[in-house]
């Protein structure tokens, strides 16, 4: 628990963890470990759930009144297939809120710029509460924000890389200049990962892989709950150490130079 | 979202007590920072008495995120006063309306035979000034840049707030920048100073530096008047009208400037207290809060002082400064607007920078920028060496 909650379209969140679905062993698994992550926002695969009606692996492990629920779009490769998932989505759900995400990469997932915009000022229209997952790219972040983005999803690394925030020094900017929450999404491999965005200053961190391909996934949920936890708490109480690579704001004095000031200064 | 509705949600007075309150831990966390992470609470810590006793170890940061961003450079820049002719009834201003001086429009030989001693001096960059009368509106600035674009790369411009359209035609016309200081972000002592005449509206002003970055100036310059109101609140309500255009706007540039108020014709007013330290304080603290903004320094500051402080923080000077309209070349002796202080030429400042190991920057933008949106950009022509210089 943080002291200042996290607010993404009017909607308050204490937790600042949010966890994916896929890839846990079993619905009882990803149950137990959304429980223990401490979690209120969870992401489900649109192309993941049957929208019919029938019983469902995950949603039927979900209690939907303690959890948001965050349908994401994985699998879209276009803007025109994103916007007809989320339509889908929307009414599966019932949520209005949206995770977009379009890879037309199958290998690395990387996700495509231009349509992600493009399909994010449509849904901005349509009326959706849009998180769009992006590359590290702070011109994109900005222009995802005047599209009307809820908040930007930037990557640490590949996702499901486990390589951490190999994308630092993008992070950062994006961060400084965002009107709108970060939530650091794909690649954290750690709990270390998620503490450390969070003590740069992202508003949130996404983690699925982590936790859910752990050799045991509840305790994992936990240490990234206490992760996530530390990360903030450290923001918040203001770090003294510089961060890795970033000067500290005071240089190293050389000669005075405002010595010239005396007291009798106009 | 629109700087008024964020300046509402601030007391001016509470601003000014929190800032006297800011404890030395708060100091010491801003002071810890991150570069580009100093936030709206750690700025209020920066400007506070508090950090006054850090202040060399603000100048320290102040001046080598300057050196990374801009490099020991310096930008060279004049004031080309246009007019002195004001409607508005201002206590700390010489163009007040009430004054009784004798009111000059400079016609268009009168406004080149300026840009020719400007020109002469080396400068590129001119920032046109005005009172505020309909006469001098926006067809006599698009008639004024038209005249200079040939001649100058950088055309700024200090007139009274426009509305969005008048901005967005203007920056067709070769409108480099745009400077708008809100003089005091007090309400009540804005009240007190602005009598009569449009500029009596503080929302019309508050406004403009987002009319600005809607029409697409691609710089938008900030600043109080420090003397009118607290100043360490007047610079906090700056930074946060800064940090504001460049979350909103963030197109465009920004600047950001340090005017003290200064004798002038007429006046008698009480001036609250901003010293040379002080300013010292505020232009570190700024350049903390935004490694980017360009800071300036301007003529009403003392020769000594200006050779002092130009490396903390600040990347723009003018210098031979004329404040009265026709003072460079066609009426040097019109009523200024206020006293300039430090009365060396451009060439004994241009020197000095050099001997201290700065480059003087004459030129640091081309008109083809200003061209992209609008007609082919003039050629440029060379003016006559003005007589008294060739």
């Amino acid at each position: 628990m943080s002291a200042k909650p996290l607010v993404i379209a009017g909607v308050e969140f204490s937790s600042r963890l949010f966890v994916g679905t896929g890839k846990f062993s079993s619905g009882e698994a990803m149950r137990r470990s959304l429980e223990a992550s401490g979690t209120q926002l969870v992401t489900v695969a649109l192309g993941r759930i049957r929208t019919g009606g029938e019983p469902d692996d995950i949603l039927g492990h979900l209690d939907t009144g303690r959890y948001r629920l965050l349908p994401n779009t994985s699998g879209t490769r276009n803007a025109r297939e994103a916007v007809l998932a989320a339509e889908l989505a929307r009414e599966a759900l019932e949520t209005n809120w949206l995770k977009l995400e379009i890879h037309p990469d199958p290998k690395y997932l990387m996700p495509d710029p231009v349509e992600t915009l493009q399909a994010a000022e449509q849904l901005v229209r349509r009326g959706f509460v849009v998180l769009p997952y992006v590359h590290a790219d702070p011109v994109l972040c900005r222009r995802l924000e005047e599209a009307g983005a809820a908040a930007v999803m930037p990557l640490g690394s590949p996702i499901g890389s486990s390589r951490g925030l190999e994308s630092r020094a993008f992070l950062e900017i994006i961060i400084a200049q965002s009107g709108v929450p970060v939530v650091v999404d794909a690649g954290l491999g750690a709990p270390s990962d998620a503490a450390a965005a969070l003590e740069m200053g992202a508003d949130a961190v996404l983690v699925n892989t982590a936790i859910a391909a752990a050799a045991d996934p509840v305790a994992m949920a936990d240490a990234f709950r206490l992760g996530v936890a530390a990360g903030r708490a450290a923001r918040e109480a203001g770090i003294a150490r510089p961060e890795p690579g970033r000067e500290p704001a005071i240089a190293s004095a050389t000669s005075p130079l405002t010595a010239f000031l005396g007291e009798a200064s106009r | 979202m629109n700087f008024i509705d964020v300046w509402r949600r601030h007391d001016f007075g509470e601003v000014a007590r929190r800032i006297a309150s800011s404890g030395p831990s708060e100091v010491r966390r801003a002071l810890g920072r991150p570069r580009g992470s100093v936030d709206l609470d750690d700025f209020a810590a920066l400007l506070s008495p508090a950090a006054s006793g850090h202040l060399e170890e603000m100048a320290q940061a102040a001046h080598q995120y300057s050196l990374e961003r801009f490099g020991r450079t310096m930008r060279m820049y004049a004031p080309l006063y246009l007019s002195n002719a004001c409607a508005n009834v201002c206590t700390y201003c010489g163009f007040s309306a009430h004054n009784k001086i004798r009111r000059k429009v400079l016609s268009d030989p009168e406004i080149l035979a300026e840009a020719r001693v400007l020109k002469a001096h080396g400068f590129e960059s001119v920032l046109l000034v005005t009172g505020e009368v309909a006469r001098v509106g926006r067809d006599y600035l698009a008639n004024a840049l038209a005249l200079l674009r040939p001649h100058f790369s950088g055309l700024w411009i200090e007139v009274q707030p426009l509305p969005e359209e008048d901005y967005a035609s203007l920056a067709q016309a070769g409108l480099s920048a745009v400077m708008v200081y809100q003089e005091t972000y007090d309400a009540r002592t804005y009240g007190r100073h602005h009598l009569s005449g449009p500029k009596a509206d503080v929302e019309w002003r508050l406004g403009t530096p987002d009319r600005l970055g809607r029409a697409g100036v691609k710089r938008i310059g900030l600043g109080a008047l420090y003397g009118l109101s607290d100043w360490r609140a007047d610079a906090w309500f700056t930074g946060l009208h800064l940090r504001h255009v460049e979350t909103v706007h963030w197109r465009s540039r920004t600047s950001v400037s340090f005017p003290r108020l200064r004798p002038h014709e007429g006046g008698d007013i009480p001036v609250t207290p901003f010293s040379e330290r002080d300013l010292v304080q505020a232009a570190c603290a700024f350049r903390l809060l935004s490694p980017e903004a360009e800071l300036s320094l301007s003529t009403r500051e003392s020769a000594e002082f200006r050779n002092r402080a130009f490396r903390l923080g600040f990347t723009s000077m003018s210098a031979g400064s004329r404040t009265n309209p026709g003072g460079y070349a066609s009426a040097p002796e019109s009523l200024e607007q206020f006293a300039i202080d430090d009365n060396r030429s451009p060439a004994e400042v241009a020197s000095f920078l050099r001997s201290q190991g700065y480059e003087p920057v004459w030129k640091d933008w081309d008109q083809t920028y200003d061209g992209f949106e609008g007609a082919h950009p003039a050629p440029r022509r060379a003016l006559a060496a003005p007589a008294a210089l060739a």
